[in-house]
């Protein structure tokens, strides 16, 4: 139960990108197409479980013991961009189709503050390792699920005549406010 | 100071606004504007951060390998961080609380790591410090200024003095994060079209 | 990008030079600022408890204890104050997972025959201007003199006695939460250490 309470208030309620704000740059870069929002959306998903994983990991097996908190930041972020060189070597190696269609994605993660910031709030609200695990699945599902929407409704806009004032940037924006509005009605179902 | 170092130092102030032009470093840019002095507090750091990082860089660039060059710039970037975040921990709490997980997240701010790859790792440290001085004050003006419109909107005050009653309704919706999204358009269109009028 | 076989020695040697440079200064600046970061955390402590209790002249930071509430799940800390030696209040740390922005701690104070003194709240992420609003004391002043045996501690629209702040229904829950929780156990220990 507390894990679907997890899951629930992480992809809905406390939205990653639409009312935490982390992840903001892909969302608005990488959002013109569906196909490359859900291509973005699984390669964030995967990069993300597999560092708070191994963060996870490593905080508890060294940073914490030895009392090397303060060195959290910096640990971090050099795991996550190892990791995301090491995955990026290993799909192109054994799978070049999935490398086509995720590949060009991964160097733009490791600037993405979505990952560190999952990784480092993880630590912070002192879950276990599965519950860490539950909450980073459903961060990436509420990131996936907030980028492919809204790639929707840019697929749309593309047709629409706009006020000249509004084009490009402005209409986005404004786009991202009314979506981040409607996510805010799920604010009731907090645990 | 001659023009080119004048132009190093401006650019970031106006022409190259890396909020407002650049759109660069959306995430504390959004997250943290709910008010002036929050707005305030994140731009100084980040601009903390981003001089101390174009610096070193510009120092250390000629001995760093390509193939490490990125890792490098992080560990560089990393550290400062930390050091920015222990410091305000220890002397500025109260900040500290309120910006919570968007000081260790500057390690990730496009700005920083974008000036250092485009600028720091190609100029002398002078010009560095120059540029990394301009893009942290228009990084600190946007953000002060659009946390500034969302606590007036939002909650009738400005850098904390309410200047409405109690009673009177406010924008509650500006300090929501929808209204980071609106109050951001609104300026970024009059940005543009005060760019176009030129 | 050019397959030119390189020499791994020199990036090697640059990388863990860079990263010795930065776990020292790193150090350093932890050893420096260690003593003031735990200071100014006892510090928003202190004045947290300060707040809520009645005058007292001991170190309440000094006779601080562990209590349990009744079901025994949760263990908070309970700071007491005495002027002349009595027993006059006693701040309770107290928290809640369930604010509108997660974890919320705050400090409950209570007098001894069992009310409400007040509360203060020590860390939060709630919206500012909205469910930050529970820190203000128009919020507050309800709860003053309020006996959680006898008024029911909860908001209005859960048939309770205090009112919500407005738009902030989910904050004000979870801060009267926290304030039962610190209360169950206060009155725990309360009756525990009465039959002694």
């Amino acid at each position: 139960m507390a894990y679907i309470m997890i899951f629930i208030t992480a992809v809905f309620v406390n939205n990653i990108i639409l009312s935490q704000f982390l992840g903001i740059c892909p969302f608005l870069g990488v959002s013109k197409k569906i196909s490359t929002a859900v291509g973005m959306g699984l390669a964030v998903m995967f990069v993300m479980t597999l560092s708070t994983i191994v963060t996870f990991l490593i905080y508890y097996t060294f940073l914490q013991p030895y009392d090397l908190k303060f060195m959290t930041t910096v640990t971090f972020i050099l795991v996550i961009a190892s990791l995301v060189q090491m995955v990026e070597l290993i799909i192109k190696k054994t799978s070049p189709a999935l490398y086509q269609s995720l590949g060009i994605f991964l160097p733009l993660i490791t600037t993405n503050c979505a990952v560190l910031g999952i990784a480092l709030l993880t630590i912070q609200k002192n879950y276990t390792l599965l519950a860490g695990i539950c909450y980073t699945l459903a961060s990436a599902t509420g990131f996936t699920l907030a980028i492919v929407i809204f790639a929707g409704i840019r697929e749309r806009l593309e047709h629409a005549e706009i006020p000249k004032a509004l084009k490009g940037t402005p209409i986005v924006l404004i786009s991202a406010a009314l979506l981040s509005m409607a996510f805010m009605g799920f604010a009731g179902i907090s645990y | 100071m001659n023009k080119k170092s004048l132009e190093n130092l401006t650019r970031g102030i106006f022409k190259e606004n890396p909020t407002f032009v650049m759109l660069l470093g959306m995430c504390p840019t959004l997250g943290v504007s709910t008010s002036a002095i929050n707005g305030l507090g994140m731009g100084l750091a980040t601009a903390f951060v981003l001089i101390l990082s174009n610096i070193g860089i510009s120092m250390v660039k000629n001995i760093i390998p390509d193939i490490i060059r990125i890792p490098s710039f992080i560990v560089i970037i990393a550290s400062f961080v930390t050091v920015i975040e222990m410091l305000m921990q220890a002397y500025l709490p109260q900040l500290y609380a309120a910006l919570g997980i968007y000081i260790p997240l500057i390690v990730v701010n496009c700005i920083i790591l974008g000036r250092a790859e485009a600028f720091a790792s190609k100029n002398n440290v002078w010009q560095s410090f120059l540029d990394a001085v301009g893009m942290g004050l228009g990084f600190t003006m946007a953000l002060t200024f659009l946390g500034a419109i969302r606590e007036i909107l939002g909650n009738g005050s400005l850098f904390g003095w309410s200047f409405v009653s109690d009673e009177t309704p406010t924008m509650l919706l500006f300090i929501m994060p929808p209204g980071a999204f609106l109050a951001l358009a609104a300026i970024i269109i009059a940005v543009n079209k005060l760019r176009g009028a030129k | 990008m050019s397959k030119k076989k390189q020499s791994l020695l020199r990036p090697l040697v640059v990388l863990v030079g860079i990263a010795s440079v930065s776990a020292f200064t790193l150090g350093y600046v932890y050893q420096i600022t260690e003593a003031p970061i735990k200071r100014a955390k006892d510090n928003r402590e202190l004045e947290a408890i300060a707040e809520v209790v009645n005058e007292f002249d001991n170190n309440p930071f000094a006779e601080k204890m562990k209590i349990s509430t009744s079901n025994k799940k949760h263990k908070l800390t309970m700071y007491p104050a005495r002027k002349d030696g009595i027993l006059n209040s006693v701040a309770v740390k107290t928290y809640t997972n369930t604010g509108f922005g997660g974890r919320i701690e705050l400090m409950a104070g209570f007098n001894v025959d069992g009310s409400i003194k007040s509360f203060k709240i020590i860390s939060s992420h709630e919206t500012p201007g909205l469910g930050s609003k529970v820190d203000e004391p128009k919020f507050k002043t309800q709860f003053q003199g309020f006996y959680p045996g006898r008024q029911i501690l909860k908001v209005r629209q859960d048939g309770g006695d205090i009112d919500a702040v407005t738009a902030a229904t989910i904050s004000s829950r979870a801060v009267l939460k926290a304030i039962e929780r610190a209360y169950d156990a206060f009155r725990t220990f309360n009756s525990g250490s009465n039959n002694e």
